[in-house]
């Protein structure tokens, strides 16, 4: 006789320890197999953009840093940006090579918390995270030596950086650039061919760059789809015309190449810290701003390469010291429209990886 | 370089194709009247030469008088992007055409408009709030909107 099962809906969340944050997923299943899926969202909803409305430019710096709290740097980055086209400021040069260096060390961090927690998910509990969270532990330190925060940067701001780097921070930097590749080599023989790895996630919730490209996926999710979408390379902002670097590509857009490409990304990551290195020369690291910035009236669009996707703000001036309109193009919220669609069809055990592999960060997704 | 395609360009291409949807245009603006912004919209996708392919991002602004919603779009194939804006009145059920059947990014996106300034998309498969909650009173970036007592 065969037995007849009825699809389940199951909630998975907000309380949930695989879900990056309080993300609830209602998901439809025919035994173990996701028939169904709908994310939810709002659990730490703040309200952010109507913050920035009674927040002056410089203030709204604060406000950034707690969207993606494992990436501030590149967040103050995209915010600065849009403020600095908004009210015409250009950054010195110095303070430009400092803001590329601080968000290149994010976008390591943030890489290393995305395997680590990636690893996780797989079921490899704890030890390749705490191997990730290592190296990490060294970029905060590095972090603050700039700015005296670890998490919560507000380093940048409009027209530069707040400090120059101290003296200690150049051989402690050069330090972590000698030690960092042997890192990433240890993750690579450890992680790359291994079998457990390999098997779970090769083949595993293919997004094809079409589809991707199609529902906005931006960032390490679009490139592992195939298509050299980076904005560093595309759009060059801040002095990225200035470094040589390659945009890792993957074939098959499974959960294997959104692992793989971010172990890749790293190294480039090094690359461009290594030339900035090089070529920063000295100079003032703060254009001359006022301390209430009071742009002319009109809209502007500022989007950088976050790590883990377009990062943009959509800034409206109405003439006054606070932004009349601050909007954030969240690349987590939005690279969460395919998840639907690549988990259909594989199993309860895959949807955790998926999610991983997609790299989210609820604050960003919230806001 | 991605080059920002002058608002004044689009209007005549836009000119023969969708004749009278152009409302203005300014620098890298375009503004175009909110029930033909799914029409534009197909042509900006689908017309070589344009094919803006890739939707960065959808944004509400409340101008008090009107609401404006702000759609930046980009084009992988040709490398440039655009600013197309859609002003829509009224303060009660203000809506205009979703254009969520072109791209499938702009799903999340306006619902969150919807959800926070209270500007519904027509033809949206699953128009319902998205960070907060059914049944929250009010949208909370319109510039009129009050906390609620606690």
């Amino acid at each position: 006789m065969p037995i007849r099962s009825e699809p389940v809906t199951v909630n998975v969340g907000p309380q949930h320890p695989s879900t990056h944050g309080v993300l609830r997923l209602r998901v439809t299943f025919d035994g173990e197999v996701i028939l169904d899926m709908e994310p939810v969202f709002g659990y730490l909803h703040r309200g952010s953009e109507k913050l920035g409305e009674e927040r002056t430019y410089t203030q709204v710096i604060t406000l950034t840093d707690r969207l993606d709290y494992v990436a501030s740097m590149t967040n103050n980055q995209a915010y600065v940006l849009a403020a600095e086209k908004l009210a015409g400021i250009q950054a010195p040069e110095r303070g430009m090579y400092l803001r590329v260096i601080a968000a290149e060390l994010q976008r390591v961090a943030s890489h290393l918390v995305a395997t680590g927690f990636l690893l996780n998910d797989l079921g490899a509990f704890a030890t390749p995270l705490m191997y990730c969270f290592r190296e990490r532990e060294r970029i905060l330190d590095l972090f603050e030596m700039l700015c005296g925060a670890r998490i919560t940067l507000s380093y940048m701001r409009v027209g530069g950086v707040f400090q120059d780097a101290p003296e200690d921070f150049w051989p402690a930097l050069r330090k972590f650039m000698a030690d960092m590749p042997h890192y990433l080599d240890e993750y690579e023989q450890l992680l790359t061919d291994n079998e457990i790895l390999v098997t779970r996630t090769k083949g595993v919730s293919i997004l094809n760059a079409d589809h991707a490209l199609n529902a906005s996926v931006t960032g390490p999710v679009l490139r592992a789809s195939g298509l050299p979408w980076d904005l560093r390379k595309i759009d060059p902002y801040e002095i990225y015309n200035r470094v040589q670097f390659d945009v890792p590509v993957g074939k098959a857009g499974d959960n294997y190449d959104r692992f793989k490409i971010r172990i890749d990304e790293m190294r480039q990551s090094l690359r461009i810290i290594e030339q900035c290195i090089d070529q920063i020369g000295p100079g003032p690291v703060r254009a001359i701003v006022p301390s209430l910035i009071r742009p002319p009236i009109g809209d502007a669009y500022g989007r950088i390469e976050g790590p883990k996707g377009e990062l943009g703000f959509y800034l409206v001036s109405d003439g006054s010291i606070a932004p009349y309109r601050f909007k954030i193009r969240s690349p987590s919220l939005i690279n969460l429209t395919v998840l639907r669609d690549i988990l259909i069809g594989w199993k309860l055990a895959d949807m955790i990886v998926t999610l991983g592999s997609i790299d989210i960060n609820m604050g960003e997704v919230d806001r | 370089m991605i080059r920002e395609v002058p608002g004044e360009e689009l209007a005549r291409r836009l000119q023969v194709a969708c004749p009278g949807a152009v409302e203005a245009w300014q620098d890298i603006s375009l503004w175009v009247k909110p029930q033909r912004i799914l029409e534009v919209c197909r042509f900006l996708n689908q017309m070589p030469g344009l094919e803006f392919n890739l939707l960065n991002s959808i944004s509400g602004v409340d101008y008090i008088e009107h609401f404006e919603v702000v759609y930046h779009v980009t084009s992988t194939i040709n490398l440039h992007s655009a600013v197309i804006k859609a002003r829509v009145y009224g303060r009660e059920e203000p809506s205009l055409p979703s254009v969520v059947s072109l791209w499938q990014g702009a799903d999340f996106q306006e619902r969150e408009v919807w959800d926070l300034m209270g500007v519904r998309f027509e033809g949206h498969p699953n128009m319902k709030r998205i960070l907060l909650w059914e049944g929250y009173p009010g949208f909370p970036l319109r510039k009129d909107y009050l906390e609620a007592p606690r």
